[in-house]
């Protein structure tokens, strides 16, 4: 295993233990980890097993996801302004799950949020798949995939038009902002099997998006199926989406940015960035929510507003490295 | 080199229509070891498109033993160098050339001691070794194709098919080139290039591939397809053609039409 692997696996360690420990409860750690792994009396194992480890587990897996997801779009469509919501995936759960919201159907049942979502998903996922046709070239992807997040960001909009009170406009509004505060053990068992399918789909991937830095016809000259892998892609990219987006709301810039910073680590292979990127996209989902509780504890601050004020200077910087390298 | 059982190319009238313009018409070739071809014709004779339809990355009427077969058997059966020269990535030069390698990789396998040895004999003869390790993305135009000709031939294939790979590059890279193709050739395997330089198809090419009106023009050795006849008929050009001490020497004069 190569050095980055270790540093970043120790990197999401340490997080991952660091957002176990860090709450409103001031315990200390080993205090912590003991009611954890031992359970024992009073509040302390509840919150650490109920609270606090859903939200630590589903930091690691939205972040691997988003992160894999993100370095396997960019690989495919060879393109490092490329992210997972390009297909339409993260928009149309948002408006399945905006629907639910405004429907009421979230307030009637704890899982009719993120089941709507996860239909959002895939019907958008399907109409992509439709409108991009059959044949494997990446642009009609592009294409299709920004007509049906149009298309899901006009209609969300339209219901918040619609909304027919101020509560239920900024309830849709800070959903769709992201967050992990307040999930349970119940979201991490509806998302797991969904990402792990998802997770192996794409991870089998790495060889395909190598051949394809010789570009289209010469990746189908080496034996490369070009349909399969799409749709691969597209499947798999759908699953992990699908599923964060559901129980976590709309992360952005985690997909765009992870990649693009670990890829001159890796030697620019996308198949060494896939595992990098979700190692790294799990650290800084990680890291973020921690800010979230750190910087502002009192004001529920959303994850999804951090990760694009921390993302959005970041790929400032990038650009201006580019530009400096291309001066 | 492993696999020097040669699979001869066979092609039987092959027809290509795209967008309803019949590009290419019943072409009919049949390629065996020790054939180094030059493929030559006008821009928008069909070069490009007879050799991606025979690799069968065009749907085409007729048939073509490489089209038929799996895409995992294609990958071992012939080395393709797309025109376009993409390198997507700022991967090493040696991380390129192992790209070559993927046909031959089972399952989730890294390159083995044979496929490294593949990659450095690539480098060594494209000149690259002092390279390696940059990144491809850096290097000059020229460089890259280089890279690119080390990758095709680091797939280690009976039949290698170049779409203009020495368009771009200097003479003495032109030249080295060609004489790589040859070598291949004369060690058995087969190499099929497209090409615009007459005089270098003529002096290192043992066989050439005229297109034309459609199909196949002229099918034959230099000598044979470069007639005054020809070049006027395709090409609309004259030339000067003789047999030297230095072997065959060719210029393009004057247009024609």
């Amino acid at each position: 295993m190569s050095r980055l692997a270790l540093v970043l696996l120790a990197v999401v360690a340490a997080l991952f233990i660091a957002s176990l420990t860090v709450g409103p409860a001031d315990t200390g750690v080993l205090a912590d980890l003991g009611a954890l792994l031992f359970g024992g009396d009073g509040p302390l194992p509840m919150v650490m097993r109920e609270i606090r480890l859903p939200r630590a587990l589903l930091g690691v897996m939205i972040g691997a996801s988003l992160g894999l997801a993100g370095a396997a779009m960019q690989g495919y469509l060879r393109n490092p302004l490329a992210e997972p919501g390009l297909i339409g995936v993260s928009g149309s759960a948002a408006l399945g799950a905006v629907l639910a919201i405004h429907t009421g159907l979230a307030a009637a049942s704890a899982l009719a949020l993120p089941l709507a979502a996860l239909a959002g998903a895939g019907t958008g996922v399907l109409l992509v798949l439709l409108l991009a046709g059959p044949r494997g070239a990446s642009i009609t992807l592009i294409l299709a995939g920004i007509a049906i997040s149009s298309l899901a960001a006009a209609l969300t909009s339209l219901v918040l038009n619609l909304s027919p009170n101020p509560y239920a406009a900024s309830e849709i509004v800070f959903w769709m902002m992201g967050s992990l505060a307040d999930r349970s053990m119940t979201h991490v068992w509806l998302a797991l099997p969904l990402m792990v399918l998802g997770w192996l789909a794409l991870a089998t991937l790495g060889r395909g998006l190598d051949a394809l830095t010789l570009g289209e016809d010469a990746a189908a000259a080496m034996g490369i199926r070009l349909r399969a892998l799409r749709l691969t892609l597209v499947f798999g990219t759908a699953c992990v989406v699908g599923a964060a987006t559901a129980v976590a709301g709309a992360i952005g810039f985690v997909g765009l940015v992870v990649p693009h910073l670990l890829r001159p680590l890796t030697g620019a292979q996308p198949s060494r960035l896939l595992w990098a990127s979700a190692l790294g996209g799990a650290a800084m989902v990680l890291a973020a929510d921690l800010a979230t509780r750190l910087i502002l504890p009192e004001r529920d601050l959303k994850l999804g507003v951090l990760t694009a004020l921390v993302g959005a200077p970041l790929f400032l910087h990038l650009i201006y490295k580019t530009r400096a390298d291309m001066a | 080199m492993t696999d020097l059982h040669v699979e001869t190319l066979q092609v039987e009238n092959l027809s290509v229509r795209l967008r309803g313009r019949p590009i290419l018409t019943d072409v009919s070739l049949s390629v065996g070891p020790h054939d180094c071809i030059g493929l030559i014709g006008p821009n928008g004779a069909g070069k490009t498109t007879l050799l991606r339809a025979i690799l069968g990355l065009v749907p085409h009427d007729g048939h073509s033993s490489l089209a038929a077969l799996t895409p995992d058997a294609r990958g071992r059966a012939c080395a393709w160098m797309p025109q376009a020269r993409d390198i997507a990535w700022p991967v090493s030069v040696e991380t390129l050339v192992a790209l070559g390698r993927t046909p031959h990789l089972r399952g989730f396998g890294s390159l083995t001691d044979l496929d490294r040895r593949h990659v450095d004999a690539a480098l060594t003869t494209m000149g690259l070794t002092g390279l390696r390790h940059r990144a491809a993305t850096r290097l000059s135009g020229g460089e890259q194709a280089m890279a690119l000709i080390a990758r095709a031939l680091a797939q280690d294939t009976a039949l290698l098919m170049a779409d203009e790979p020495i368009a771009g590059l200097d003479p003495a890279n032109q030249i080295s080139t060609m004489q790589v193709f040859a070598d291949l050739a004369k060690g058995g395997r087969a190499v099929i290039v497209s090409m615009h330089d007459l005089g270098l198809a003529a002096r290192h090419c043992t066989r050439l591939i005229l297109l034309g009106e459609n199909g196949i023009a002229a099918d034959g050795p230099p000598a044979a397809v470069l007639t005054p006849d020809n070049l006027a008929r395709i090409f609309h050009v004259s030339a000067h053609y003789a047999q030297t001490d230095q072997g065959p020497v060719f210029q393009p004069m004057d247009v024609t039409r």
